[in-house]
């Protein structure tokens, strides 16, 4: 089937779509954003996380059809041209990345934490990541990353 | 394989009826899993994400009607003054992505003994609504579930929407898990009290094919409750009651062994997992209600 959807603000169309094909398959191998990663495909580990019409869902579990006509948000999309986005720039400053996997559904959940909440406690920082799995870190970068992330928005 | 957009209910229920084997596709959380590893590959999908009848709630009276498609992070957002058990269940739901996805349709079309809104829906005599181009009828969720991931709607039917009275008291929700997030439950529990009829529910997961009610512990709980005059004087709950009650519920359930854990820690779990929220549920009733982190 062809699919034609919004990503990170502009359109895009790809064909041969399969029916049950994850709307992570046809970004990463249909629309050529590779940056949403694929770990588990079931849901378990955020990986994959993007914005569907600016809520945070595991890409892995969404049909691509369901993206039809929708507004997509990648980790690629987070960025201003070559400005990283406050969130990106926390992580890199902190020292929260390693490998890496987890990196790209970590920054597009914290980023969607952040412009709910611009001010997290630890608890609601934990909660929101609740579903991002690091294998690396043991995720105390990341709450630093996240807690510095939601200061610079703030003086920002 | 086919990929069907509805836009409206009639459209949905109309491709339904054609296509009894086509696979209705919410939050996609329990049937992406499946296609993803191969484990199913239904003829096409029916995307209801589109069809606005099944992503509202209303209220009409007392009782509160929330369509299949509302995701569990709007049910905990929009609906945790009126429907406080459900609500607490949608929030034990697996991750944040999930919940903004997964839809109270999804787990009971699933009906998996685990389903997290379950036990919720059983305490509150909730009713399922089901449609088709035939018509559309209620039933109460008691009936609902026929077995193991089993259900009785018909190969036609979608569900549309579940009616719950708006709470009139305290209502819990508690499961065991080796986490707070991403847990499929070792068993779950969740109590209401119902004052305005004296009356006391329950529902479990996890610990019998179905999710079921704990009927004895109901009728124990609200029959002391009414003798004792304490609908409208409460008191602190007598020890021998809670124990009761926890002895009850455990007696209601038919866990088995698997690997999430054994049917004897199941049942001691639950008999747990009653005391405490019903003991919560009383704290609230009488003294009010009480906020943690
Ligand atoms: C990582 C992960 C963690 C999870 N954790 C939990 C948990 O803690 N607790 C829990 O209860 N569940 C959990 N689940 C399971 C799942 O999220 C829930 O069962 C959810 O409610 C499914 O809803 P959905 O809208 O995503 O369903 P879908 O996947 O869209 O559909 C599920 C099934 O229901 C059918 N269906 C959907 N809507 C309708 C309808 N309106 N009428 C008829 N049939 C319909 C579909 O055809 C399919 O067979 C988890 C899943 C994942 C991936
Ligand atoms: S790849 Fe989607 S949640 Fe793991
Ligand atoms: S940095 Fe390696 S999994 Fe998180």
């Amino acid at each position: 089937m062809r699919l034609n959807l919004t990503v990170n603000g502009r359109p895009h169309q790809a064909d041969e779509v399969w029916e049950g094909e994850s709307l992570l398959h046809a970004l990463r191998e249909r629309l050529g954003l590779p940056g949403s990663k694929n770990a588990c495909e079931q849901g378990e580990c955020g990986s994959c996380t993007v914005y569907l019409d600016d809520v945070p869902v595991c890409s892995c579990m969404v049909a691509a059809g369901q993206a039809q006509g929708r507004a997509v948000r990648t980790v690629e999309g987070l960025a201003d041209g070559e400005r990283l986005d406050p969130v990106q720039q926390s992580f890199v400053d902190a020292g929260a990345v390693q490998c890496g996997f987890c990196t790209p559904g970590l920054l597009v959940q914290a980023h969607d934490l952040i412009e709910r909440n611009p001010e997290p406690t630890d608890a609601e920082i934990r909660e929101s990541l609740a579903g991002n799995l690091c294998r690396c870190t043991g995720y105390e970068k990341i709450m630093d990353a996240v807690r510095l992330a939601a200061q610079r928005k703030a003086v920002s | 394989m086919d990929f069907l957009r509805a836009a409206s209910l009639d459209d949905a229920l109309a491709t339904k009826a054609q296509r009894p084997d086509i696979a209705p596709i919410a939050g996609g959380t329990d049937l992406m899993v499946g296609i993803n590893f191969d484990h199913i590959r239904p003829s096409g999908l029916l995307d209801l994400t589109s069809v606005p009848e099944l992503t509202e709630w209303s209220e009409s009276g007392d009782v509160v009607r929330v369509g299949a498609g509302v995701p569990y992070a709007r049910i905990i957002s929009e609906l945790g003054e009126r429907l406080p058990g459900l609500a607490m269940a949608a929030r034990t739901v697996a991750s944040p992505q999930i919940r903004n996805r997964g839809t109270v349709g999804g787990n009971l079309a699933t009906a998996s003994p685990s389903g997290d809104a379950h036990p919720a829906l059983l305490a509150c005599d909730a009713e399922v609504e089901l449609a088709s181009t035939r018509g559309t009828r209620r039933m109460p969720v008691t009936e609902f579930f026929t077995g193991v991931k089993r259900n009785a709607a018909e190969p036609d039917e979608l569900i549309t929407a579940v009616h719950l009275p708006r709470a009139t008291g305290p209502q819990q929700f508690a499961k065991v898990g080796t986490r707070n997030a991403m847990v499929i439950s070792v068993c779950a529990f969740s109590v209401a009290l119902h004052p305005d009829r004296a009356a006391v529910g329950t529902g479990f997961g996890s610990a019998a094919p179905t999710p079921r009610r704990a009927v004895e512990a109901e009728q124990f709980l609200s029959g002391e409750l009414t003798s004792r005059g304490m609908w409208a004087d409460p008191r602190p709950l007598p020890d021998t009651v809670v124990e009761r009650f926890g002895e009850l519920v455990a007696a209601a359930c038919a866990p088995i062994d698997d690997v999430r854990g054994t049917a004897s820690y199941r049942r001691h779990a639950l008999g747990v997992l009653a005391r405490r929220t019903v003991r919560w549920t009383w704290d609230e009733y009488s003294i009010g209600r009480q906020t943690c982190a």
